[in-house]
């Protein structure tokens, strides 16, 4: 995992300072209302509907224990006690106190942590495959490169007032669990005899536009990396839209320039500047590749354990959650895990202080002290011994973090929506917990199988839903929250963005149309066959027909009024 | 005399900056005497005679003007300006890198308009090395701005090195 050096503190720390001062400006009438919000949301500050809201980075998703044991303080001593995980791998506090985030800011500098471009329209986080490292078929790690992006896009002078904020995610290997194709720009690691390179894509992004991106370079060679990135935004920096903050998004530009047009355009920009300082050196990446080397595995342990395969026999509970929570590990002996936070009836996402902290702790027993944090709001321990399962099971049994759901319906990935966010048309959590109340029965679950269900609270999507198999999306009709369905939404390489299916329902019957939903393609599937399989093959039709069944003719009246 | 920031210093600043007000154009706008920053446009249409002037001539690009236009220019103007009508429009950082990195402008480069000093960090590292911030704030405020950060991961005019590139190898 990276450490920071000298460079890196001394950074971080002025910056604290630098928003200490602005902070201090701003409490003081020196800085008006418009100025300070461009300022603080580049340091993760919104103001939200009861409080003010913190945005903490967790760069590429990674965390150590250390870390973890930070944030868990920090929620502690300025929040209530808890803190969420979001889809865009970013940690947020809820309610802190405007004069005490300096501080907060100062105390997650001990622990190598910031909020540092958070949001604004600056270059955000970067997002990586969540099993980085782990995955069996990545052609290299993507976490090298997102740390010299990180490194590159902290705080870059040119880039730092750039028509909208811009998303970057690097993918290890062809399954692109980094979502490449939903990101405004995105390197996947390729390989081309036996040179290391990257296809570049650009013009992704959800929101108001789903747009999925497109390819603009083939092969850029590994060197180039930077210069061509640069590239890309000095066209974006320059000729993105700027009249209109709906239409600012980098992939409205590519959209209008059409792709081949805009990368032309990067490609005479970069003619200028490849080759030059930026161009990256085989130095560096050995330097910053050689903090992500693999941890002390324990060498030829049996690809199977006895002791195991016999507590899944003995422990139907145990078996049920190795088989949703565990993901294959490049390593022999060893697994991936999934710890939930998506127990039913909480938010999505959430973890309290206590949490944070057995977490750290679990990690440093059984997981070289790290762990992952999922555009799917869960948390990844990467590196656990198969023989260790059934005890680490046991630990997060007692911590309401072995919910046996990933991956499955329940697994509902949604934005924090109207109970918190000041941008919001309508709440999105009691829809989750509305549609996992109507799933308690995990047979049933499992037998659904694989499914994204992904709730927003508003346009801005963060809930992902356009890439949901199933996705909810809040919307405001005169005061009243209703929910869009879309179906056919999905990730990675198979990325697609889902269609409506109609007239928006009341938060009462969104439960109901998503179990009929399911129930139908449980009745048309073929044997073996996913959800987004099923629906690809048979059509929208059939499934739309069956959402609204029993939705009282009224409401869809009033709809189909107001529509 | 307005107050400008220059080359870190606090100076009087003898520049007049020129707008085209409604219904001038740039071809006939009267030039006054002393020294003046133009709009681009006046610079285009102007150009041989302002470059006979005697009183120094410089020009200043809004948001969307072209810097190549002036590329070949570059010598006759001692100060060139860039606008910031609002301090969140951007494209001003890009237009003073590429002058200076791509065209090799080696005199004034001056930030006008909403310059305010939480951008004096950035403004200062893309090349531009002259700052008029605005009237109502604390110019002193501005000028220690320029040292909000002893670190830079990114190669820009100042420093155009990468921090990889500095590191002791
Ligand atoms: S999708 Fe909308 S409601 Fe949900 S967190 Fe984002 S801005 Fe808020």
């Amino acid at each position: 995992m990276y450490r920071y050096d000298d460079y890196d503190r001394t950074l971080v720390r002025e910056r604290v300072a630098q928003f200490r001062n602005q902070t201090e400006r701003f409490l003081a009438g020196q800085l008006s209302v418009e100025e300070f919000r461009f300022l603080r949301v580049q340091n993760g500050l919104y103001i939200q509907r009861h409080a003010p809201m913190l945005r903490i980075a967790v760069p590429y998703g990674l965390l150590s224990s250390t870390q973890l044991r930070g944030l868990a303080h920090v929620a502690r001593r300025y929040d209530r006690g808890y803190g969420h995980f979001t889809t865009r791998l970013n940690f947020q506090l809820n309610w802190p106190e405007l004069p005490r985030v300096p501080d907060i800011l100062a105390e997650l500098a001990e622990v190598e942590m910031h909020a540092i471009q958070t949001s604004g329209n600056c270059i955000r986080n970067t997002t990586v495959d969540p099993l980085a490292g782990v995955g069996h078929r990545e052609v290299a790690d993507p976490r090298p490169w997102a740390e010299i992006i990180r490194q590159w896009s902290t705080l870059h002078p040119e880039f730092a007032y750039l028509p909208r904020k811009f998303k970057i995610a690097v993918s290890g290997g062809p399954d692109d669990d980094a979502n490449v194709r939903i990101h405004d720009m995105g390197f996947q690691l390729v390989r081309r005899d036996d040179e290391l390179g990257f296809r570049v894509w650009v013009g992704g992004g959800l929101g108001r536009t789903p747009i999925l991106a497109q390819v603009i370079n083939g092969f850029l060679p590994w060197q180039h990396l930077i210069t061509y990135a640069e590239a890309v935004m000095r066209v974006y920096n320059r000729f993105g839209r700027r009249d209109n903050p709906f239409k600012a998004r980098i992939k409205i530009l590519v959209k209008a320039l059409g792709a081949e047009e805009f990368a032309r355009q990067v490609e005479a920009e970069w003619a200028h500047t490849k080759y030059g300082p930026a161009t990256l050196t085989q130095t560096e990446v050995d330097r910053v590749s050689a903090y992500f080397t693999q941890p002390p595995y324990q060498t030829s342990l049996p690809a199977t354990d006895g002791a195991l395969d016999q507590a899944r026999r003995n422990d139907k509970a145990f078996d049920r959650w190795v088989e949703n929570s565990v993901h294959a590990h490049r390593v022999v002996g060893y697994v991936a895990v999934t710890l939930s936070l998506k127990a039913p009836g909480r938010r999505p996402g959430d973890i309290t202080s206590e949490q944070l902290e057995s977490v750290a702790g679990l990690a440093e027993r059984f997981s070289f002290g790290e762990v992952r944090i999922t555009q799917t709001q869960n948390i990844i321990l990467p590196d656990i011994r198969c023989a260790d399962l059934y005890l680490l099971w046991q630990e997060l049994v007692h911590l309401g973090l072995a919910t046996p759901a990933t991956g499955l319906l329940t697994d509902i990935t949604c934005c924090p929506g109207g109970d918190l966010c000041e941008l919001a048309n309508a709440r999105s959590v009691p829809i989750a917990n509305g549609i996992q109340a109507l799933f308690t029965d995990q047979n049933t679950v499992e037998d659904i199988g694989e499914l994204k269900l992904n709730i927003s609270g508003c346009m801005n999507a963060c809930g992902h839903h356009h890439v949901g198999h199933i996705g909810v999306l809040g919307v405001d009709k005169q005061g009243k929250e209703f929910y869009q369905v879309t179906l056919g939404g999905a990730w990675g390489m198979e990325a697609a963005l889902g269609k409506v299916i109609g007239p928006s329902l009341a938060a009462n019957d969104v439960p109901g149309a998503v179990s009929r939903i399911v129930e139908h393609y449980r009745s048309i599937r073929n044997p073996g066959e996913r959800f987004i399989d099923t629906l690809r093959r048979a059509g929208v039709d059939g499934f739309k027909a069956e959402a609204y069944r029993n939705v009282s003719p009224a409401e869809q009246e009033r709809e189909a009024v107001n529509a | 005399m307005p107050k400008l920031i220059k080359q870190r210093r606090v100076v009087e600043d003898s520049w007049q900056t020129l707008f085209l007000q409604p219904g001038e154009e740039p071809e006939t706008m009267i030039i006054p005497p002393g020294p003046v920053l133009v709009p681009l446009a006046v610079w285009e249409l102007q150009r041989l005679e302002l470059r006979e002037r005697n009183d120094p001539v410089g020009v200043w690009l809004g948001p969307e003007d072209e810097p190549a236009v002036i590329a070949d220019d570059l010598v006759y103007l001692p100060v060139i300006a860039v606008r910031f009508p609002h301090f969140k429009d951007g494209r001003g950082y890009s237009t003073a890198a590429l002058l200076r990195r791509r065209y090799g402008y080696t005199g004034e480069l001056r930030a006008i308009g909403d310059v305010l000093r939480d951008q004096m960090f950035y403004l200062h590292r893309v090349g531009f090395d002259a700052f008029e911030p605005r009237a109502d704030r604390c110019i002193e405020g501005a000028l220690a701005a320029l040292d909000d950060f002893s670190v830079t991961y990114q190669g820009a005019h100042v420093q155009d090195q990468p921090l990889f590139r500095r590191r002791a190898a």
